[in-house]
């Protein structure tokens, strides 16, 4: 993996990112291990992010790196029309590994083509975020203790949530089921259902939330964003459809636990918060491991 | 088929290459594909002419210029059915057909609006996952295009 960049979930095998999640078990017991001394790593977020942004250079930190770079592009030169190719050769020739975040689709592509120095997509647009998926798989391991043949729910916010698109993609090598609740607009896209096609997995679809409850060993939670309704009335309607409380846990099986790549909004309600299932924010914290993990193995110390 | 017309198909060029068999209607999609527009040599072109095998058809001729497998290739998405006739000396060297080709580079805009492609000025590359409907996925925005959704650049 030594000076690879990492753009989409496909760019690494199965065996590659089991790798990452070993490394990245390690990292969870002995977090402070200054490998990257002599780094720097540019963290480059053209859009804002929390979660995100501050995982990486807390993961940055801890292995020793120095970090440059913005969180928002409006205090750089990318508004005086800097273009990103600019942009990336200049900071490739300042720091050793980049971290970028772009709301457009295909940039961190682009970027790892004229970079001299392995990119690592942080999110472009809705297209990829394989950090976030990375982690999710971390999670899952860690609370399933395998990644084989699992029952995976994924709630909400099914067609424009890219988390989901790539989870789903990157579980179809690990002999999952599918159980998919949305709203009708928000089913999950067809080219997502081909991947499982292929796999010659299966899916099921709902429009109940409590019917998966017996069945799932993850419930991966997603938040319904207003801003993809065209409708305002459409959005009312369905805002509140799929909102988890501590009642509809009853009956879920022993090992389940809920994940949700955050910001919640409302859709898991704070009484799930106590309980043994909710994992979400320890899943937060393990997108740490997984980034330090990546890091190190990008770097070639690992 | 009225004698002028006859005339017109068969007017011989000496060297170059004929390419027959165009989808009527698309000649001028393939001059621009080819780049025929800034060609210095002779270019003679028809459109909607009688053709046996597709009703009508275009074609073109152009003097001293041949095309490797690449640019024929490119083609593909406005005239699958093409042949390049090869010319020399009046006589017919060569005939080649399209081929759908693997990729697709340059001369698709990506549908997606938000891809750095159509924000930048980064050149379109596609994969074509489709060859029988024309699906090409978007190296960079990972999106696909869809035949009726093609626009050249």
């Amino acid at each position: 993996m030594k000076n690879k960049s990492l753009v989409s979930i496909t760019d690494f095998s199965k065996d590659q990112y089991l790798r990452i999640l070993d490394i990245a078990a390690d990292f969870e017991k002995t977090p402070n291990q200054k490998l990257l001394n002599n780094h720097v790593v540019a963290s480059l977020f053209f859009e804002p992010s929390t979660r995100t942004r501050l995982s990486f250079e807390t993961a940055a930190n801890r292995l020793g790196a120095r970090v440059i770079g913005f969180s928002d592009s409006g205090s750089t030169s990318v508004k005086k029309g800097e273009t990103l190719k600019d942009t990336i050769i200049m900071v490739s020739g300042y720091a050793d590994i980049i971290v970028m975040r772009h709301p457009r689709e295909g940039a961190a592509r682009w970027a790892s083509e004229v970079s001299s120095v392995p990119v690592i997509n942080a999110g472009d647009g809705a297209n990829q975020h394989p950090t976030q998926c990375l982690l999710d798989m971390y999670s899952i391991m860690q609370t399933q203790g395998t990644l084989d043949n699992l029952h995976i729910a994924f709630i909400g916010d099914l067609k424009y949530g890219r988390t989901v698109h790539s989870l789903v993609q990157a579980m179809c090598n690990f002999n999952a089921t599918f159980h998919l609740v949305s709203p009708e607009q928000l089913k999950l896209p067809s080219s997502s259902k081909m991947h499982i096609k292929n796999s010659n997995l299966t899916y099921h679809q709902y429009t109940e939330l409590a019917d998966i409850m017996p069945v799932a060993d993850i419930v991966y939670m997603t938040r319904i964003q207003q801003e993809r309704f065209s409708d305002p009335l459409e959005y009312e309607k369905v805002k509140n459809s799929y909102v988890l409380t501590k009642s509809m846990l009853e009956g879920c099986k022993p090992n389940m636990k809920i994940l949700h790549p955050l910001p919640r909004i409302n859709e898991i309600s704070e009484d799930v918060d106590e309980t043994p299932q909710a994992f979400y924010f320890k899943q937060a914290e393990n997108g740490v491991y997984v980034r330090q993990a990546l890091l190190a193995a990008i770097a070639g110390v690992k | 088929m009225n004698k002028d017309q006859r005339h017109l198909n068969v007017t011989a060029i000496e060297n170059g290459t004929v390419i027959d068999h165009i989808p009527a209607n698309n000649v001028f999609k393939v001059l621009h594909i080819l780049n025929l527009e800034n060609n210095k040599n002779q270019v003679l072109f028809g459109d909607n002419l009688d053709s046996h095998k597709y009703g009508k058809k275009g074609i073109i001729k152009v003097s001293n210029t041949f095309f490797d497998k690449g640019e024929i290739n490119k083609i593909a998405l406005v005239a699958p059915t093409a042949t390049f006739i090869e010319i020399k000396d009046f006589k017919v060297i060569s005939k080649k057909q399209v081929e759908v080709p693997d990729y697709i580079q340059y001369i698709v805009k990506c549908f997606n609006p938000n891809c750095i492609t159509n924000v930048e000025n980064v050149p379109s590359l596609f994969t074509v996952v489709d060859k029988e409907q024309m699906k090409l996925l978007c190296h960079y925005c990972e999106k696909i295009t869809v035949k009726n959704n093609i626009v050249f650049v």
